[in-house]
């Protein structure tokens, strides 16, 4: 079985590619990239099926190294089988899920399930995220290398911040020296708790408890403090603030071995979206000002940020259509995140290049995994865009199970046409859903 | 049609004052004097009105009875139909009706309902022995089975005319005019 | 002039002529009130529905009187927990009320946002009886009126608020209302009760209750709302005490025709001396007479006119 997609402008930053070239897959690799391949005649070679993509954009499958997956145990807002089909429409060959399911992901046998879960549904590649934690309860550390062998890539409290810095460096330095990367989630609970939305004025004028800033930025601070201390890495989720920011651009300028991601949701909203009211827009960390927003622009741009995530956080209307206090957070963004991020592109704050890193390159390279590249003999993971495409959001066209997206209604850019997994063509953007 | 020139005189000042004289005059005949008269003016139409009618009374009797002021916005039967909330006047009723004979007073009287709404409002403030109805001009067309006891003038009008009554402070200026 | 809004859920985007219409009729319906009857016809057949998720006798009563004072139907439902205790969203709420086809729901929850959500889904007018620490529009109407009886203008007055202004929605609907009338408005109280950014509404900020009360024309004092706050936000009702209660010598840094409002109920001697809560410059009964106008003002100018 062979594939050949002929015509598409190929962008691969890790091979410095950015041309129109024909790509073709056989035995679910990558073969060759090269200028006008030879198309098989009909009839002949008919083990190969040719797509015509010119005008089209072919880049490394997009990875998406911070969803919510919800299973096992809370299958009625997302499932294994909804939410890696939700990402095959996104655009994402593979996604990192987060522990915090029902029981936690925090021993092997979790683990283990997520991964038979996601082999049986066959769509986009699931890599776990095993907790930091016992139960998130922040006490007792997790069987690090257990996890590790069942599959778990990163380590996360995600949800939760790892609640004490003595436990953040036992976990920094244990997960370093096995090589696994741990994804912080930054929140300070004493400044967050009852808090609803981002402190400012428009918190002021809501009357909604706000979220100061320095909950996230205290919490990044100590954890760069950690890994620059001992020596390690870490990785800080969704950056809201620009102060976290600037705490990362300075620590790399330093050396210290730190990541970082943020959310569209983050780079394309403001809390001015807040005065709807609407639970949609309840996630932590809060929609922030706009001086944070460009802040985090700021950090896209000049590579600060090196990862795009969705955050994908997927509630039912049981946790969301209640009252703004008592509402779930988080929004679901599978299969929003890359018109949102093309909107960056199209802006002219990031190029589609530096587009792929975030999204492709750079999570792979950081969760260790494979893909992130369309290099010869690789696993043929790939993503066909047109960035020219406009499209209105409709959450009850989505393929997973929830509907909190407060992106709904609106005209974007640019759609994910095909999204190709061991060169398989799993998602077609024509093809009826699944 | 009804345009800027088709305004027409139909009473002039004199005529205003004879027919105030002779409610004034048809009142206190009826009621034997002015003994327990109080004088309800219908906000706003009413008001300059019923200060006649009482001055006139005073003239003749050398009583100057009672008045007050009804605004009958809250009684009327359209006012939870439309959007548009008519602006409401005050009520000042600085006194107690009940057992007294009130003179009821509106400038024109149409299709009753005002009169109608002011009757239920006036049931409220207690209970007078009797409600009497006087108008300056009734222009018929009425939609409830309300009848004035005095009159000063019937006046025909199609049912898209507006009838204007004008009474200035001095008495001077007065007139009815048919728009 | 007439209110062409459906909901009253807050006074940040009222205009000045919206205001002085509420007021103008409120005006008007004071007068009922003092009849041997006091009931008109005026809303008969229309049905109030008085929604109240957190107690409050005080507001409840002002909206079920004022209904009846103008012949509507008031059905009142209050229950002390959320619907979301009950397994019940507040969508379900929602489709529950509309079912019962009232004219206008009233509603008093615990959470900001609560009404807007409300109006959202459904076709009725909503009226914001006090949504969490977000907005009391109908309690700043009828301070508005007191003061505008007292001191025949909003305009130019120094209003100054003093308690609790991050947690009190009786100071936001007051800070967007008394600023849009022309009124200078300071807001005092502990620093750590100061909301941030709240400059940003017009306002001056002052934690020293005895400057703040300069030339003060009115001084408005809040319920301070210890049930209200979590874990240790304040040291303790003493300290309080110490620094922002009325007492009869603070009130003399006021000017000396300033009024004293409350929104009642009192706590007194925490934030206002029973001399200065009992005393010739209090408004606060004033204050609740007001309250039964403004709200009959309100459910009249939004009544009907839809169907
Ligand atoms: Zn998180």
């Amino acid at each position: 079985m062979k594939l050949l997609l002929k015509g598409g402008r190929i962008v691969d930053p890790s091979q410095d590619i950015d041309e129109t070239l024909d790509l073709l897959i056989e035995d679910g690799l990558i073969a060759r990239i090269a200028p006008n391949l030879p198309t098989p005649e009909v009839g002949r070679d008919s083990g190969t099926a040719v797509v015509d993509l010119e005008g089209k954009t072919i880049v490394p499958g997009l990875l998406d190294m911070h969803t919510h997956l919800r299973e096992p145990g809370h299958e009625y807002k997302e499932t294994i089988l909804s939410g890696t089909a939700a990402a095959l429409a996104g655009g994402f060959t593979a996604v990192a899920c987060m522990a915090n399911t029902s029981p936690v992901n925090d021993n092997s046998s979790v683990t283990d399930f997520i991964l038979r879960k996601a082999a049986r549904a066959d769509l986009a590649r699931v890599y776990p995220v095993a907790a930091v934690s016992r139960n998130l309860e922040g006490e007792i550390l997790t069987e690090f290398s257990d996890l590790k062998d069942a599959g778990a890539v990163a380590l996360s409290d995600d949800g939760n911040p790892v609640a004490t810095a003595g436990l953040m460096r036992r976990a920094l330095e244990y997960a370093y020296s096995l090589s696994l990367p741990v994804i912080s989630h930054c929140e300070d609970r004493s400044l967050t708790e009852g808090g609803a939305m981002n402190e400012g004025f428009v918190s002021t004028e809501l009357g909604l408890p706000g979220i100061p800033a320095i909950a996230e930025d205290i919490m990044a601070a100590r954890d760069i403090a950690i890994a620059e201390y001992t020596g390690t890495r870490v990785h800080i989720a969704h950056v809201s603030t620009a102060a976290t920011v600037e705490l990362v651009r300075d620590a790399k300028r330093r050396g210290i071995a730190v990541t970082a991601e943020t959310a569209p949701h983050y780079f394309t909203l403001t809390d001015e979206a807040l005065r709807s009211y609407s639970t949609d827009l309840k996630v932590y960390p809060p929609i922030r000002g706009s001086e944070d927003r460009d802040a985090v622009i700021g950090g896209l741009r000049d590579g600060t940020i090196d990862v795009i995530a969705s955050d994908h956080a997927p509630h039912s209307s049981i946790e969301k259509d209640v009252e703004f206090a008592y509402a779930a957070t988080g929004l679901i963004g599978l299969e929003t995140s890359l018109a949102l991020s093309l909107a960056m592109v199209e802006q002219g704050v990031i190029s589609i290049g530096r587009l792929v890193e975030a999204m492709s390159v750079n999570p792979a390279r950081i969760l260790g995994v494979p893909g992130g590249t369309l290099r010869t003999g690789t696993a043929a993971d790939v993503t066909v865009i047109d960035t020219t495409r406009a499209w209105t959001v409709d959450k009850n066209a989505f393929r997973s199970l929830s509907r909190n997206c407060p992106f709904h209604g609106r005209r974007l850019t640019g759609k994910a046409l095909m999204t190709i997994v061991g060169g398989i063509i799993k998602y077609r953007e024509d093809a009826k859903p699944l | 049609m009804v345009t800027e020139n088709s305004k027409r005189i139909v009473m002039d000042a004199e005529r205003i004052d004879r027919s105030i004289a002779r409610i004034a005059y048809e009142i206190l005949e009826d009621n034997k004097g002015a003994d327990d008269l109080v004088i309800i003016a219908v906000r706003s139409g009413g008001i300059m009105l019923s200060r006649r009618i009482r001055k006139k009374i005073a003239d003749i009797e050398g009583v100057v009875i009672p008045m007050g002021i009804l605004d009958i916005t809250l009684y009327r039967d359209d006012v939870i139909m439309t959007d548009k909330k008519p602006k409401m006047g005050e009520t000042d009723i600085p006194f107690c009706l009940n057992d007294k004979k009130i003179i009821l007073v509106d400038d024109v009287i149409f299709t009753g309902r005002t009169i109608r709404a002011a009757m239920d409002a006036l049931i409220d403030f207690g209970r007078p022995r009797v409600i009497r109805l006087a108008v300056l001009v009734d222009r018929g067309h009425r939609e409830i089975p309300i009848r004035p006891d005095y009159v000063g003038e019937k006046l025909p009008s199609s049912l898209w005319e507006n009838v204007n009554v004008i009474l200035s402070e001095s008495g001077g200026d007065d007139e009815v005019v048919i728009l | 002039m007439e209110l062409t809004r459906k909901d009253i859920l807050g006074l940040s985007d009222f205009s000045v002529d919206e205001i002085n219409l509420v007021l103008d009729t409120a005006e008007s319906f004071r007068e009922i009130s003092t009849r041997t009857i006091k009931k008109v016809p005026t809303l008969r057949g229309i049905t109030v529905i008085n929604l109240f998720y957190e107690a409050s006798t005080r507001t409840h009563t002002s909206f079920e009187i004022a209904a009846k004072r103008l012949s509507a139907d008031a059905i009142n439902i209050s229950t002390s927990t959320s619907s979301v205790t009950k397994g019940e969203t507040l969508a379900d709420t929602a489709k529950t009320l509309e079912a019962m086809s009232p004219d206008i729901i009233v509603i008093r929850h615990a959470c900001a946002g609560a009404p807007h959500i409300l109006a959202r889904l459904l076709g009725q007018s909503i009226i914001n009886a006090g949504d969490g620490s977000h907005e009391h529009p109908t309690q700043a109407l009828l301070d508005m009126l007191t003061i505008r009886q007292k001191k025949g203008t909003i305009e130019g007055l120094k209003v100054v608020l003093v308690g609790d202004i991050m947690n009190s929605r009786v100071a936001r609907s007051n800070m967007y209302g008394l600023t849009r009338m022309g009124a200078r408005v300071t807001v005092c109280g502990p620093a750590m009760l100061i909301p941030r950014g709240v400059e940003g509404m017009g306002v001056t900020v002052e934690t020293n209750m005895q400057k703040a009360l300069q030339d003060a024309d009115v001084v408005m004092m809040l319920r301070m709302q210890f049930e209200r706050q979590q874990g240790a936000v304040f040291p303790s009702v003493r300290e309080y005490a110490r620094l922002f209660c009325l007492t009869v010598p603070m009130l003399k840094e006021a000017k000396e025709d300033a009024i004293v409002m409350h929104p009642g109920p009192i706590n007194r001697g925490i934030e206002i001396a029973p001399e200065v809560a009992d005393g010739f410059r209090s408004v606060i009964l004033d204050q609740v007479t007001n309250g039964v106008a403004v709200r009959m003002a309100l459910l009249y100018l939004l009544a009907g006119g839809r169907q």
